[in-house]
């Protein structure tokens, strides 16, 4: 008769705090929850556009509360670690090839950064002119 | 000179005695170059004879001695007492598979998935539609056309990025790292012509998509396979195959 009585071990809701990598990854994922609040609040801004200029001018006082500026604050701090951090798996998931070898995982991420500070500049150039 | 003493706690688990697991403490002497391997050994020679655990090769290329070395996985011959002297080192079978006893698991689950995903070369077929012949001769490949697939041909089925990936421990209907990277190989290789058959794997939601880059399983891979790249590269491969599909006037050219 068979003795075997193969245990399975319980997932621990807490598996993401025993180790670092796990905590880091949920924080990249975590960063969606603000990033998505920060982009319904600038929705609602072009709905206010919509509906005059009393109504935006309403909108952008809100802004300048403080609760305001500390959710913006923690939305840009998790934006920025979102970009990062993905910017440095990037290389994961790109497949070019170079003369028969495999593009440098460094030239890729660079790559990145640099369509980064363009699309920031242009962007900046847009807003403040 | 006084003995160095290092302490290695082990969940053990013996079926036929225990409910369920429980950790056992062995002191052993220390020396630096002993990996986790030979200190197991020790431990089954002169501590108690009745611990289990697999290995074979002591060299990292059969993939047996793989298990959880302070919450870490990690083949046991290719990790060494000196890199947590003279902290005291748990011992635990690999995460997200059911322990069969002490330091065993079982892993038929992964075995059953390696098998599913078709890994070995499907040959083209010709005009005729019969499959390519031993007596057509060899098949020609160079170096460059090698380099595509031979990072994930490195994999020696350890199991170790199964217990490192959390979406597997969540729901094992999940394909997993080392299969995933397996089916990449073969997409991957001149050679074959099975593409289409494995591309049914790869689109399920218990292919690629089941994954959500966490990127541990390429970190703790110790053959440095990058399961993650793999997997994400067949993501592109299959966002290209929806599209197509799509756009396509037959309809699903994969069906």
């Amino acid at each position: 008769m068979s003795k075997r009585k193969p245990y399975t071990r319980e997932l621990p809701s807490d598996w993401w705090m025993k180790q670092l990598f796990y905590t880091k990854y949920m924080i990249r994922e975590g960063s969606s929850v603000f990033i998505t609040l920060y982009s319904l609040i600038l929705a609602w801004g072009v709905l206010r556009l919509s509906q005059g200029e009393v109504a935006f001018n309403a909108w952008m006082h809100s802004l300048q509360s403080p609760p305001a500026i500390i959710l913006h604050l923690i939305a840009l701090v998790l934006a920025l670690y979102h970009t990062i951090t993905w910017f440095s798996l990037a290389p994961k998931a790109v497949d070019l090839w170079f003369k028969g070898k495999r593009l440098d995982d460094k030239v890729i991420v660079s790559g990145h950064y640099a369509a980064f500070i363009v699309v920031t500049v242009f962007c900046i150039l847009i807003i403040t002119l | 000179m006084s003995e160095q003493i290092i302490e290695i706690d082990i969940l053990r688990y013996r079926p036929e005695l225990d409910e369920k697991p429980f950790t056992q403490t062995f002191e052993l002497p220390y020396q630096a170059d002993m990996s986790i391997l030979e200190a197991l050994q020790y431990i089954k020679d002169h501590l108690d004879s009745t611990i289990s655990f697999r290995w074979s090769c002591r060299m990292a290329i059969c993939g047996s001695c793989g298990l959880m070395v302070s919450g870490v996985p990690k083949l046991g011959c290719k990790a060494f007492l000196r890199d947590y002297y003279p902290k005291k080192i748990t011992l635990e079978p690999l995460d997200n598979f059911p322990i069969e006893r002490d330091l065993v698991v079982v892993m038929d689950d992964f075995i059953k998935k390696l098998e599913e995903i078709k890994p070995y070369i499907i040959p083209v077929k010709n005009a005729d539609g019969e499959a390519r012949c031993l007596s057509d001769g060899a098949y020609q490949q160079t170096p460059e056309q090698m380099e595509k697939y031979k990072q994930f041909s490195m994999c020696i089925n350890c199991g170790l990025c199964y217990a490192a990936c959390p979406q597997y421990a969540l729901d094992t209907k999940f394909t997993g790292p080392a299969a995933l990277a397996l089916l990449a190989r073969y997409n991957r290789d001149n050679r074959d012509a099975g593409e289409a058959e494995r591309m049914k794997i790869v689109n399920q939601e218990e292919g690629v998509w089941g994954c959500t880059f966490v990127g541990y399983c390429s970190v703790v891979c110790p053959k440095g396979v990058d399961p993650a790249a793999a997997i994400q590269l067949l993501k592109v491969e299959s966002s290209k195959d929806y599209l197509i599909n799509m756009f396509s006037p037959e309809g699903a050219i994969h069906e």
